[in-house]
């Protein structure tokens, strides 16, 4: 069933076409990565969905129902969840009190249950509870953007970039989550990455974009056999 | 000392009041980066529907005077504060995504037009009002000076405390405070975890002008007069006190109109009553000069 299709979608910021008429289609239970090189439009494509900016043309639809002009604050509430470019931590405000900013959105009494399951993800984050957001390490502001991201009992988690910045252990640590979170509690995944290699081994499907289109797409397989593929995004090392 | 000890007590009394005020002004810097130039005239709203009510309450023949603090603090609350709500609907929210200036400029064209329109419908006149607590204790009697403190000074002193106690703990502890700090932090980051911003911002506005009602309330107990004008000096002294606390900071607010209090305070004292403003505003010109993020703020650069 098809939980995500985007249709035909042009974003601008201000007269600059960020997105040229995308589509997209993510089905449930899927892990589907976005690759292309910088500027391309993955984080745009991303924000759309959240309607920050808003689609000027085209339709978002999830579940069933369109949400292309629906309020950014009330997608969360519809169970998409996006950890964004650059991780977004509130920085004065403690590891808890991010964590307690991703359950706004649901109902109190969930919240015991969902903290212990992302500190089981992120035992790190435990220890860390009353650290300030803004003085955790790269990685750990990362598992902290995904695990804020996961209080909301999201069924379809945005993920950008979450391995940008990180050493290669802990990279493979947080592929590892990814892979949990989707096989263990069934969340569908949507995952924008530079880290071609990795993305399309974990993934079921992936897409390629180049300067706001969708260039090419197929299973992670085929696309990391793709010479294409290769060349651009896979050449010298991964 | 003893002489010392009353300008203390004074001092305090007023510091309660610039610093509920202040509060006002910290908040909305910190959520929308911008001073509210019409807050001063949200405290003055308030004195004038403080004083109203008591007429009104007086004329019904309510003489019990706690209930009739008690009925003038809600009504006076509730009114203020949905001027303060109206003022972020009309003059700033549709400029929000504009130029930086322009919000500033609206919020003092709101400022002139809330003036005259107070001048208009209460006239320019000042508007006395009874004493309605009156009496206090003589705390230390040294022969030739007496030190007192008065049930009203008492009354503003102790309301303060349990106001910013309050605030303090609903910032802290509850959800809509952690989505307000949120706000503050990274607005759209709030937005993608499911918190309205817009209402965010009006409940900010909303909380900031019951506070300030509080204030001019308690001015009108205090001075027993108030007129349209009185907006304006207290407005920029608050905000003198927000600027010296660190604008942004709830603490700072707090601590900075206590200062502020206690600085005119025993500037009229010791030196002159006359200069008492310029003492004031002298602090200003010195906290932007030398610590322009004040006692307790912090440095813009922070960034993540
Ligand atoms: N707020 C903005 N205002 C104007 N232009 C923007 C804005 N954000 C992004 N752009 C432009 O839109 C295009 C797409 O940017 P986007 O951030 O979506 O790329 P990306 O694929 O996520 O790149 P990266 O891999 O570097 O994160 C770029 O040309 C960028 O300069
Ligand atoms: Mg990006």
């Amino acid at each position: 069933m098809t939980m995500l299709s985007i249709e035909g979608v042009h974003t601008f910021y201000g007269n600059i076409e960020a997105l040229k008429g995308v589509d997209v289609s993510v089905e449930t239970g899927e892990i589907v990565t976005l690759i292309g090189a910088n500027g391309a439009g993955k984080s745009t494509l991303l924000m759309t969905i959240c309607g920050r900016p808003r689609a000027s043309k085209g339709r978002i639809v999830f579940e069933g129902r369109d949400i292309t002009g629906t309020e950014t604050f009330e997608i969360v509430r519809l169970g998409i969840s996006q950890s964004p470019e650059g991780r977004r931590i509130f920085p004065r405000m403690t590891v808890l009190d991010n964590l307690q900013m991703g359950a706004i959105s649901t109902d109190p009494s969930y919240f015991t249950e969902d903290l212990k399951r992302v500190f089981t993800l992120f035992p790190i984050l435990e220890r860390r509870q009353e650290q300030r957001g803004g003085t955790l390490s790269g990685g750990e502001q990362q598992m902290l953007a995904i695990g804020r991201a996961l209080m909301s009992r999201p069924r379809l988690l945005l993920l950008d970039e979450p391995s940008l910045g990180l050493a290669p252990l802990v990279v493979k640590q947080i592929f590892e989550v990814i892979r949990e979170i989707n096989e263990q509690q069934k969340v569908t995944v949507f995952l924008v990455e530079q880290n071609a290699y990795h993305a399309l081994k974990l993934a079921h499907r992936g897409y390629v974009m180049q300067t706001g289109q969708i260039a090419l797409q197929g299973t992670g397989r085929e696309l990391l056999g793709n010479r294409e593929v290769r060349a651009a995004y896979l050449e010298g090392g991964h | 000392m003893a002489y010392f000890l009353q300008q203390l007590i004074n001092g305090l009394t007023l510091g309660a009041i610039y610093g509920l005020i202040a509060i006002g002004y910290t908040m909305v810097y910190g959520i929308i980066g911008m001073i509210n130039f019409a807050h001063g005239e949200i405290y003055m709203i308030g004195a004038f529907i403080s004083v109203i009510s008591f007429l009104a309450l007086s004329a019904a023949g309510v003489t019990y005077v706690p209930l009739a603090l008690l009925v003038v603090l809600i009504v006076t609350m509730t009114f203020t504060a949905a001027y303060g709500w109206t003022i972020e609907r009309i003059a700033y929210r549709p400029l929000r995504h504009s130029f930086r200036l322009a919000p500033l400029i609206s919020a003092i064209g709101m400022s002139i037009f809330l003036q005259n329109l107070v001048q208009l419908l209460q006239g320019a006149r000042v508007k006395p009002l009874q004493p309605i607590v009156s009496g206090g204790f003589v705390l230390l009697d040294s022969g030739d000076f007496e030190v007192q403190i008065s049930y009203l000074q008492i009354f503003i002193i102790l309301l303060t405390v349990a106001l910013m106690a309050g605030f303090t703990t609903m910032i802290n502890r509850t959800s809509l405070g952690r989505a307000q700090r949120a706000c503050e932090q990274d607005g759209t980051m709030a937005a993608l975890l499911g918190v309205n911003v817009d209402r965010t911002i009006s409940l900010t506005f909303v909380m900031g002008a019951a506070l300030a009602a509080v204030a001019g309330m308690m001015v009108t107990l205090y001075y027993g007069v108030i007129d349209f004008y009185i907006g304006f000096l207290a407005g920029v002294k608050a905000f003198t006190a927000a600027v010296l606390g660190g604008i942004g900071s709830l603490p700072g607010a707090m601590l900075g109109g206590i200062l502020i209090g206690l600085i005119e305070a025993f500037w009229s004292g010791y030196f002159s009553v006359e200069y008492k403003d310029v003492s004031v505003f002298g602090i200003l010109v010195l906290v932007l000069i030398f610590r322009p993020t004040g006692l307790l703020g912090r440095p813009e650069v922070e960034k993540v």
